[in-house]
Order: C-alpha cells, then sequence, then structure tokens
C-alpha cells in the first residue's frame, strides 16, 4: 500500500496544525460557528445529535493493521472503544470532544491517516472497489489513481468551496463493486479497442440521496496520463455553472440533468481544450512512484486447490459455508479474498469494538500480509489469504463473533447510524436492520433467498444507499412518528437501477413482515437459480406491489 | 423568536457544549448534562427568558445547536421532549443503552 | 481592511458613491455600471462572481483593477472566474470582495487573487496577522499550475533529478 513520503507527512502535519489554530480561533471567538462549521466539516468532525462526530479517511479502503490499532486506540482513549464503519469506506467514531480533536488528527498523522475532506462542499474521501488489486476480473489496480486524486484533491485551492459536496469512485474490473454510476464522477478502467491502451470511461452526475440519479459517460475513452486535467476542467464547470441557490439541486448530477449531458459534455470539453494539460497533469515518474506501492506482494507459488482446505470444509459444515458465502476468488492460485462480515445477527450493521479492532489486526499480519480493506458494505476484507490458512483464520475470527457467514446475503444489511446518531435523520435504521436480520437469522433460510442486497437510509440523503437496494427502506417522520417507504428494483452493480416505492409507508415494526411477504413472492416465481433482483426484474413490480398492498391491508384490519 | 415559531408550552432548552459537544440543558444553576434539571418554561415569559439565555450563550461560544423542546411531564414532574427526534438526544442511541444520558441519568 | 500576501494595505481604489469626482485613473466601478456606460474611463471594476469570462474579455485590456464579489465564503465561484481571468493573460490586480476568512487566505493568492478585501466587521475579530499566519499554513501544496507556492510534485520531481 501507498506510504508517505517527506511532503505527505509535513502536508498532514500542518493540517493538524492549521486544524488546531482553527479550534483555538473558534473557541476565542474571532471564527463564528458558520466559519467554523465548513472547516471542522473538511477536517471530518461533524456535530450529532449527541456529540461530535469524527469521520476519518481510508482512502480507497485500504488499511494496514497498524493504523487499525491506532483507531483501536483512539476508541478507547477518546471515544467509546468502539467505531462505525461507513458506505464511503470512512470510519466514524461517536463521542470525540471538540477539544481532543487536533489531538485525534495528530495520533492519525502518526500512522499516516487523516479525515481531510470526509465531510464538506468539496472532493471527499475517494473510493474504489473493494478488491482492487486482488480481483480475478480486474483490468488494473484502480488505487495507484485513487491516491493520486487523493493528493490533487486535498486542500484544493479552487474546488474547496463547491457547491456541494463531490464525490469520486473508481473500479479498475470489469464488474463494478464501487457503484462508480451513484457517484458525481464514477471512473470505470477499460482499454482501447485499437491500441489496448489503458484509460477511463468517464460517468459524471450520479448520485443517491433527495434526486436520485444514474450517472451518464461524457467520455468513453480518456488515457489515463490526461486524468487529472480532464478532472480540473470537470469540477471547473461544475464548481462556475452548479446551482447554488438551493442545497437540494446543487450537486452536479442536477446541473448535468437540467442542461442536459450533452451540453455538459460540451462544456467540459471547451474548457478542457483550453487547459495547458502538461502544466497539470503529474509526469509519468510520480504516476510510476505512485504505482509501485501497489505492486502486487511477493506471492508464494501455491496448488490452485488445498487439501487442507477441502478436508477442513468436508468436515465441517459451518466452516465450508462460510468459506462459500464470504470467500472470493483471487488471482493468486492458491490464494482467496475474505469477506469478514461486520453484520452479525442483531448487531449494529459496521460496528466494530477496539477489542475486535486488535484482534483483527493481529490476523491481518498472521493471514494477510498485514493489509486489510473496507468495503462500502460496511465490511472488511482480508484480501491475500491462502486457501490452506482458510481454517485457522475462521476459528480465530468466530473467537470475536467475526464469522458470521452472511455476504451478500439478506442479513448483509447496509444501514445508515440513522437517528440514533445522526442529527440529519429523520429515523432510526439500525433497529430496523437487527430486527430483519433476526427475522431472517436461519442460515438455511439467508441460503436458499440467496444473494439479495438489504439497504436502510434513515433519511432522504440515502447514506444507506436505499434506493441501490435490491430492498430499500428510507426512514421518514410522518405525522410525529418514524415512517418506513420500501423499494424495490434497486441495482447497485455495473446494470446499475434506482428501486421503486411500492407502496405506503409503514410503521417500523411491521417492516420485518413486508420483508418476508416480498421474498415469499420471489421464492414462489423464482426459476432455478434465480437470483432475487433477476426475478424482479423478469416478472416485474406488480406480484410484489399486490402482495405489499394485501399486507398491508392486513395491518389495518388488524388495527381496526 | 416569535412566539409563533416557538415550540407549544411547556418547553425546555437544550443545547450541545461547544467544547464536548455534549447535550446540556439551560437549569436554575446555568447548564446541566442532567435533562432533569432542565427548567421548564411553563409560559411565554419564561420561554423567553430561557431562549434568551440561549441567544447569550451561544454570542459568549459556550453552545451551539441551542433548540428550545416542547416536552410533557411524567409522573415525577420530569419533563420528556414529545417528539421522539428530541427523546433520543435526551437519552442516547436506543441501540446502545449503555451509551449517552441514559447510562447516567436514566432513561426517560 | 485590505490586505495582500504582505499584510494590510491602502486602498487607492474608490467606489464611485464614496467620493463622487475622483480621477479616472483611481475610479473602481460596479460591473452593472460598466456595462452600461460607453463613456467609463475608470481603469478599476467590480465585477459579480456570476460573470461568463467571455463577457470580461472585452475589457481585460483597459483594467488595471477587477475585483470580484463573493457573497458569502463559501461561495467558491470567484476562485474559478480568478482561474480564468489570468489565463486569459490579465496582469493587472486582482482583488477578492467579501466575508472571507483567513483560512482561505492561501486558496485566493494561489487561484490569481493579490488581494484581498474583507468587510470591517470581519477584520475586526481577525485582523492582518491571522490573515498571514493562516496562508502559510502549509509550506506545499499538491496542485500543479496554480499561481503561487511550492508544488510537491515538481518537488519531487527535482529530487528524483537530483539523485
Amino acid at each position: 500500500m501507498y506510504r508517505y513520503d517527506e511532503f505527505d507527512e509535513r502536508f498532514v502535519r500542518e493540517r493538524v496544525e492549521q486544524f488546531r489554530d482553527e479550534v483555538a480561533r473558534r473557541l476565542d471567538g474571532s471564527l463564528t460557528e458558520d466559519e467554523f462549521r465548513p472547516l471542522r466539516l473538511k477536517n471530518g468532525l461533524y456535530l450529532q445529535l449527541h456529540a461530535y462526530m469524527l469521520r476519518i479517511a481510508i482512502p480507497y479502503g485500504t488499511l494496514s493493521s497498524r493504523q487499525l490499532r491506532q483507531l483501536a486506540l483512539i476508541a478507547d482513549r477518546y471515544d467509546r472503544g468502539y467505531g462505525h464503519f461507513t458506505t464511503r469506506q470512512n470510519i466514524q467514531f461517536n463521542w470525540p470532544k471538540l477539544r481532543d480533536a487536533p489531538d485525534i488528527l495528530g495520533l492519525l498523522a502518526d500512522v499516516e491517516m487523516h479525515c481531510i475532506q470526509t465531510s464538506g462542499n468539496c472532493i471527499r474521501n475517494v473510493t474504489a472497489d473493494h478488491f482492487a488489486g486482488v480481483a480475478a476480473d480486474e483490468i488494473d489496480d484502480p488505487r495507484p489513481v485513487c491516491e493520486l486524486i487523493r493528493q490533487w484533491s486535498s486542500a484544493h485551492p479552487e474546488f474547496s468551496y463547491l457547491p456541494r459536496k463531490f464525490k469520486i469512485a473508481v473500479t479498475g474490473a470489469l464488474h463494478d463493486r464501487a457503484v462508480v454510476k451513484a457517484h458525481d464522477i464514477g471512473l470505470r478502467m477499460v482499454r482501447d479497442r485499437e491500441t489496448s491502451a489503458k484509460g477511463f470511461e468517464v460517468i459524471v452526475g450520479g448520485g443517491l440521496g433527495r434526486t436520485p440519479f444514474v450517472g451518464k459517460v461524457i467520455r468513453d475513452f480518456l488515457p489515463e496520463d490526461e486524468l487529472l486535467a480532464y478532472l480540473e476542467a470537470i469540477m471547473r464547470v461544475y464548481n462556475l455553472e452548479g446551482r447554488r441557490d438551493n442545497k437540494y439541486k446543487a450537486r452536479v448530477k442536477i446541473l448535468v440533468h437540467e442542461i442536459g449531458v450533452e451540453a455538459f459534455r460540451e462544456k467540459v470539453e471547451a474548457e478542457y481544450a483550453r487547459l495547458d494539460v502538461a502544466s497539470i497533469n503529474p509526469d509519468p515518474a510520480e504516476v510510476e512512484r505512485i504505482a509501485a506501492y501497489f505492486a502486487p506482494p511477493a506471492y508464494e507459488k501455491l496448488p490452485a486447490q488445498s487439501t487442507a482446505l477441502d478436508a477442513a470444509m468436508k468436515l465441517n459444515p459451518a466452516f465450508a459455508e462460510w468459506v462459500e458465502i464470504n470467500g472470493f476468488e483471487h488471482k493468486a492460485p492458491g490464494y482467496v479474498a475474505v469477506t469478514v462480515s461486520l453484520k452479525g445477527i442483531g448487531e449494529v450493521p459496521g460496528d466494530m469494538t477496539s477489542d475486535q479492532m486488535r484482534h483483527f489486526a493481529d490476523l491481518t499480519d498472521r493471514f494477510s500480509l498485514g493489509e486489510l480493506r473496507v468495503s462500502h458494505n460496511q465490511n472488511l476484507i482480508l484480501p491475500d489469504v491462502k486457501k490452506k490458512d482458510l481454517f485457522p483464520l475462521w476459528q480465530e475470527l468466530g473467537k470475536f463473533g467475526l464469522a458470521t457467514a452472511n455476504v451478500g446475503l439478506i442479513t448483509d444489511i447496509i444501514a445508515c447510524p440513522g437517528l440514533d446518531y445522526c442529527s440529519l435523520a429523520t429515523a432510526r435504521s439500525i433497529p430496523i436492520a437487527q430486527a430483519i436480520a433476526t427475522r431472517f437469522a436461519d442460515p438455511v433460510r439467508q441460503r436458499d433467498i440467496g444473494p439479495l442486497n438489504l439497504n436502510i437510509s434513515g433519511c432522504i440523503n440515502a447514506c444507506g444507499h436505499h434506493h441501490v437496494g435490491h430492498i430499500g427502506i428510507l426512514g421518514l417522520e410522518k405525522r410525529g412518528q418514524e415512517s418506513y417507504q420500501i423499494t424495490l428494483g434497486g441495482d447497485s452493480s455495473e446494470d446499475a437501477a434506482i428501486g421503486d416505492v411500492i407502496g405506503p409507508g409503514l410503521t417500523g415494526d411491521a417492516v420485518p413482515g413486508a420483508i418476508e411477504r416480498l421474498v415469499a413472492i420471489y421464492l414462489q416465481e423464482r426459476r432455478e437459480g434465480e437470483p432475487f433482483i433477476a426475478t424482479v426484474k423478469r416478472i416485474g413490480q406488480a406480484p410484489f406491489k399486490a402482495a405489499f398492498q394485501h399486507y398491508v391491508e392486513g395491518l389495518r384490519d388488524h388495527a381496526a | 423568536m416569535s412566539a409563533a415559531k416557538r415550540p407549544p408550552l411547556p418547553v425546555i432548552l437544550l443545547a450541545n457544549d461547544l467544547l464536548d459537544g455534549e447535550v446540556v440543558f439551560r437549569s436554575d444553576k446555568g447548564w446541566s448534562r442532567d435533562p432533569g434539571e432542565a427548567l421548564i418554561a411553563f409560559d411565554d415569559e419564561a420561554a423567553v427568558a430561557l431562549e434568551q439565555a440561549g441567544q447569550r450563550a451561544y454570542a459568549n461560544n459556550e453552545v451551539v445547536e441551542v433548540a428550545l423542546v416542547d416536552v410533557s411531564l411524567t409522573g415525577d414532574g420530569k419533563p420528556v421532549p414529545n417528539h421522539f427526534r428530541e427523546r433520543f438526544k435526551v437519552n442516547g442511541p436506543t441501540v446502545r443503552l449503555d451509551l449517552g444520558k441514559q447510562a447516567v441519568y436514566g432513561r426517560r | 481592511m485590505l490586505l495582500d500576501a504582505r499584510g494590510a494595505k491602502d486602498d487607492v481604489w474608490i467606489k464611485p458613491d464614496q467620493v463622487p469626482q475622483v480621477q479616472a485613473s483611481h475610479r473602481l466601478v460596479l460591473w452593472e455600471d460598466w456595462a452600461g456606460d460607453s463613456e467609463v474611463q475608470a481603469r478599476g471594476v467590480e465585477i459579480p462572481n456570476t460573470l461568463k469570462i467571455g463577457d470580461l474579455l472585452p475589457i481585460l485590456g483597459q483594467v488595471e483593477l477587477i475585483a470580484i464579489r463573493f457573497g458569502a465564503f463559501t461561495d467558491g465561484r470567484g476562485f474559478s472566474l480568478a482561474r480564468l481571468i489570468r489565463a486569459q493573460g490579465y496582469k493587472g490586480t486582482l482583488r477578492a470582495t467579501g466575508p472571507l476568512i483567513p483560512d482561505q487566505f492561501a486558496y485566493a493568492l494561489r487561484c490569481g487573487f493579490d488581494e484581498v478585501e474583507v468587510p470591517d466587521a470581519n477584520a475586526n475579530r481577525q485582523p492582518p496577522d491571522v490573515w498571514l499566519r493562516a496562508a502559510r499554513s502549509f509550506s506545499a501544496n499538491y496542485q500543479r499550475g496554480y499561481a503561487t507556492g511550492v508544488n510537491i510534485l515538481d518537488q519531487r520531481r527535482l529530487a528524483r533529478a537530483g539523485r
């Protein structure tokens, strides 16, 4: 993974001291709250319902065991012994104090981490495929480009006061695991058909929130060495022309929608044509310098199959299930990438205690070359595990409640913190996730249902990605009560789609029953081997809506 | 704010402490961390006094997110916010009863 | 308060509403007045941050001061507009006018501004030394192609060349 050089190190240290000075100026009144708020947000510090909240960047989801141990230390020293992994590959602490924030940033800098631009109307932490570098379906590792973008976007003099937040995601694989079409800019690595040179398909104007859009392609092929200059052109058009009269219409997706993708493309290309791109883009040696940090580790030459693994799977069905569900094909023979679920039944999705962090850091060193990944699905990944090591790994994970076999299944729920923590939320998310997971806890049943993405957001801002869940749940306030709206048919893959609302809102306690009804229709209608989302796309929404309607009427009759 | 914009009586005043972020309540001794010590305004005059105390403390860089919140009284006369959002705010996360004010001052 | 990278300075430019009869060379005219007046001989113009660069091109060679109005410090359009103006080869003074905060000073300078003019109320809370300190927060930056400051990518290149 990337390591800071002297310049990165000094930059992050100076950022810490800058924030320390800003906090001091806030406390002595020379900065008003309105002036200070954007500054603290750009350092990841929110004021939430109960306390401040600190969002720490995990750039493109790559983390080392050493960094994870430092997070555990911060959790114990300055927070309440746990952290929450988010849907943007960040981690949040829910209870820090403003007075401690500069010291926490200092501890992060000690391990080459920061909170820079994890909030605010600026270019946010860049995200990537969590299997980057190990996926078999990859053109190239997207992380060197992500690191380049991370540096380029940090404290950008021109693009730090944008109309609204700006999220960039990159994937280097054929299958989109980074939801690039739901980002302000999505970059999909492609090869030129004729020259087979590497480049990017540039997608702009995707996003969830109040007005969800699937992003649109504005460049089929951008040569990879032109990326930063092209990004500068996009950002300048957006900075100048994005709406600033209404925060709900300020994202680039609205600009693209209002003027049309053709007009947007013309503006970007006109600006790009004007630029002296050589003065903006990094020299090839710099690109190589960064890329070298992501060179594949020296994998051992192993047989593709492991007899030890096969034997252990035969003897232990629970282990075999975990391998089948949580394992992911690795490009190197004899290796596997393993997703470690942070979705234990009845647990808070994405939460991890400091003890779990330390234990997990040790396992990362022992089994995965000291590196782990954080996924936008709020799970962790050990990217480089030898197949023959899977059984002892599983046993160790089990000791700390981290061996849940549910990745991609109905209980692997994405949920934002919701109104249990978040001051923007309109309803709670976590208890709904817990209730659904508990309802579908039976492992046999979960496996029978198969792949199903269930995503929950506690407000229209959609941090829980409900729009792109196969089943989405949106918590709202209705007449002084929490109310949950259910959507169906969303898709976060390369076939990105926004789900449709299937009926009236429900109270929280009625939600698991409604999910049961939708699942029942699927089980009744599915063809051999057909996953949930495929059935929805084949038979359409009507049978699901009818079942939902029937359920809602039953609730009314029951209440009456 | 004008009376029309104030929430219905009775009300309490809550805010977050600027330095540590914790939820605090206007009490007869200044700001208290204990929701049980919140001053309860039963008439406009008392509500205005609370409001002004909040504005002064905000201007003085002591607190942020200052808000009057309408409450009902429990059997023992303690205030409980009427809206679920503020009820969570004076209690803590409903999924972690060991955290927040509920862990220190009890659930309401 | 008006200040540049060296600190507070006197403002030699005078807006017509302050002193009606002032030498043309020191008059700072609002864009709205400039656009409607072919007799304008002022050498300074204050423009809204929504102005299109194309509208400004005809007068770039005539003016010595362009002041870009920032309605709010959170409105970053002025930074991009300044970049576009500099990209057109404008060599005169570029001023940011409005309630900017010291933490934006370095950004403004790097985008091509020479000076910042903030309301007195802001200056009272945030005197010049705070602005100068804030402007020095970072000893180097990642972006290439911006006006001032040391660039990390170029420094790395130099280091490579020196090896």
